[in-house]
């Protein structure tokens, strides 16, 4: 590749990235589905590849790529027949685009932002909800469907059938582009907020090296970002914002050197990135303005808490368990019951942890991992090593996360040497 | 205690597959079975043929039956299996919802039944 072509290639993955979703929104704002606007940009972008090196880098790249895509969907709706399959486009259409481009759309800003209405779209109640996530990524953020399908641990076969189904039902079931109504908006955010959140939480992969999914979780923190600039007045978007800025910003002190786990109140907090804790504090004061806590809000607050360390010097259990009491009053869920326990432990006593444990009821527990792993760390520190030990090991047998093993290993290693 | 997958999915799923497709489809795998062996409790694992491949043997009516095709048809079929070895059931299930199988198809969980040790007549 000759030095032209390098920096055309550069220019233009740079504007796949960062354009992707907004350039598909337009397209499909103008009356194509997802799937034609999907083709005919893939077709612009080649068409760019081609051009670029030759006639230079147009001013307005969205506009050009616009425009092309336009033309070519056009084109293919006409006359599908009389188009080869490479189907490069006419000269004329191609020098209309030029034209287009660098003339009545000078200002980059020139489109409106319709991103908006096609993450409503990918989130619509009438498409199954665990293709939510899958869809946004690859739609508003351009990634591959291999490259999703490998953050979720799952064959790129599957996934892609998955897609090309949500697609047409969006199609076919006529499901708007359009933002919904004020009625509406609250339980369809919902759905947004939950999709945004289920790319941030793909994370199992921790181990890997080559992580497909640290890429997923920057892109949720930038579409939860996004989400916040265009629905500047929904308190919860801002909470979802805060709280996936404050898990991020603690990413890479989550793991050791040697892979080991390091629980959250052990980390070493000059690996934290002070800037996004920041961003997620401020968020998530603006969301308290609007006097509505909910669960985003709740779960934000407990992250921005153990932010706090960083000024404190140490974490304030009492107002984590607080922040757990009210969260379990507004969403009761296992994990917040089991997170209300552990705060307890720690800002009144073991006893009290062990006790609010012992409160939780139902068959979920015997597999759920966070209880086990609560239940052994309060055993051990109320001094009762004869049954941390066993439930250490049942913890350890429920962790799949290979750091997490390490880590429990090594308290199971202590306790059986008779350390605290 | 011994636990066996049974991997049942829709294996025409995978009837256009590419084979970028079946690179990837070998690593996602991979991966799980690198954190399998990472947690020492990987035993074994394989992955079958498509179903149609089958051919089915019995003795059972007197006379030696061999057949072409699948035991059963159904809408899902086995398409591969794993071997884990760890503490109890609720250990098994924990690893078997990290199967990739369970995004797409229904993973069958069974408990050894093999005495401790392995068959004692087998040598």
């Amino acid at each position: 590749m000759d030095r032209r072509s390098g920096e055309v290639r550069a220019k233009a993955d740079h504007v796949a990235r960062a354009s992707y979703g907004r350039l598909i929104a337009i397209l499909v704002s103008n009356g194509a589905d997802i799937a034609s606007a999907e083709d005919s940009l893939a077709d612009a972008f080649a068409r760019a590849l081609e051009t670029w090196p030759r006639d230079g880098i147009p001013t307005n790249l969205e506009g050009w790529l616009v425009t092309v895509a336009r033309n070519r969907r056009k084109d293919a709706a006409k006359s599908a027949a009389a188009r080869t399959a490479s189907g490069s486009l006419d000269d004329k259409d191609f020098i209309l685009a030029q034209k287009a481009a660098q003339t009545d759309m000078q200002e980059p800003d020139h489109f409106p932002d319709r991103r908006l209405n096609l993450i409503f779209a990918c989130a619509h109640p009438a498409i199954d909800a665990q293709v939510h996530t899958p869809l946004m990524l690859q739609t508003v953020l351009g990634f591959q469907a291999s490259e999703i399908a490998s953050a979720y641990l799952m064959p790129g076969p599957v996934l892609t059938q998955r897609l090309v189904r949500a697609k047409r039902k969006i199609k076919q079931a006529g499901v708007a582009f359009s933002l919904p109504e004020p009625d509406d908006l609250k339980p369809r955010l919902a759905a947004v907020l939950e999709a945004i959140y289920g790319a941030y939480s793909l994370d199992w992969q921790d181990n890997e090296n080559s992580d497909p999914t640290q890429d997923i979780s920057a892109e949720a923190l930038y579409l939860s970002t996004l989400v916040c600039e265009l629905l500047p007045e929904e308190p919860e978007a801002l909470g979802l914002a805060a709280l996936i800025a404050f898990s991020f910003a603690r990413r890479d002190a989550r793991i050791d050197q040697q892979g080991v786990y390091v629980p959250l109140e052990a980390h070493d907090v000059s690996r934290w990135n002070r800037l996004l804790i920041r961003r997620g504090q401020i968020m998530l004061a603006k969301a308290a303005t609007f006097k509505a806590p909910a669960r985003f809000q709740l779960e934000a607050a407990i992250q921005s808490a153990h932010c706090d360390r960083l000024q404190l010097g140490k974490v304030d259990w009492q107002v984590i368990a607080q922040l757990y009491a009210d969260l379990m009053a507004i969403a009761p869920t296992t994990g917040a019951a089991v997170g209300y326990a552990a705060a307890l432990g720690r800002s009144a006593s073991p006893q009290a942890g062990l006790a609010a444990l012992a409160a939780i009821e139902g068959d979920q527990i015997k597999g759920f991992q966070p209880y086990w792993a609560t239940r052994a760390y309060l055993l051990r520190q109320a001094g009762d090593f004869p049954h941390a030990r066993p439930a250490y090991e049942k913890a350890l047998s429920l962790t799949t996360h290979i750091p997490s093993r390490k880590w429990l290993e090594n308290e199971l290693a202590q306790i059986l040497h008779g350390k605290i | 205690m011994r636990y066996t997958f049974f991997l049942y999915s829709d294996e025409t799923a995978f009837a256009d597959a590419s084979q970028e497709d079946i690179a990837q489809t070998l690593k996602v795998y991979g991966t799980y079975i690198r954190a399998l062996k990472d947690a020492g409790v990987f035993v074994d694992t394989d992955w079958l043929q498509a179903s149609m491949t089958a051919t089915t043997l019995s003795l059972k009516d007197g006379a030696k039956k061999i057949q072409d095709g699948p035991f059963a048809d159904s809408k899902e079929q086995l398409g591969g299996s794993f071997v884990i070895d760890v503490p109890d059931l609720d250990a098994a299930l924990a690893w078997a919802e990290k199967c990739p199988a369970a995004q797409y198809g229904t993973i069958e969980v069974r408990a050894s039944a093999m005495p401790e040790g392995g068959n004692p007549y087998a040598g």
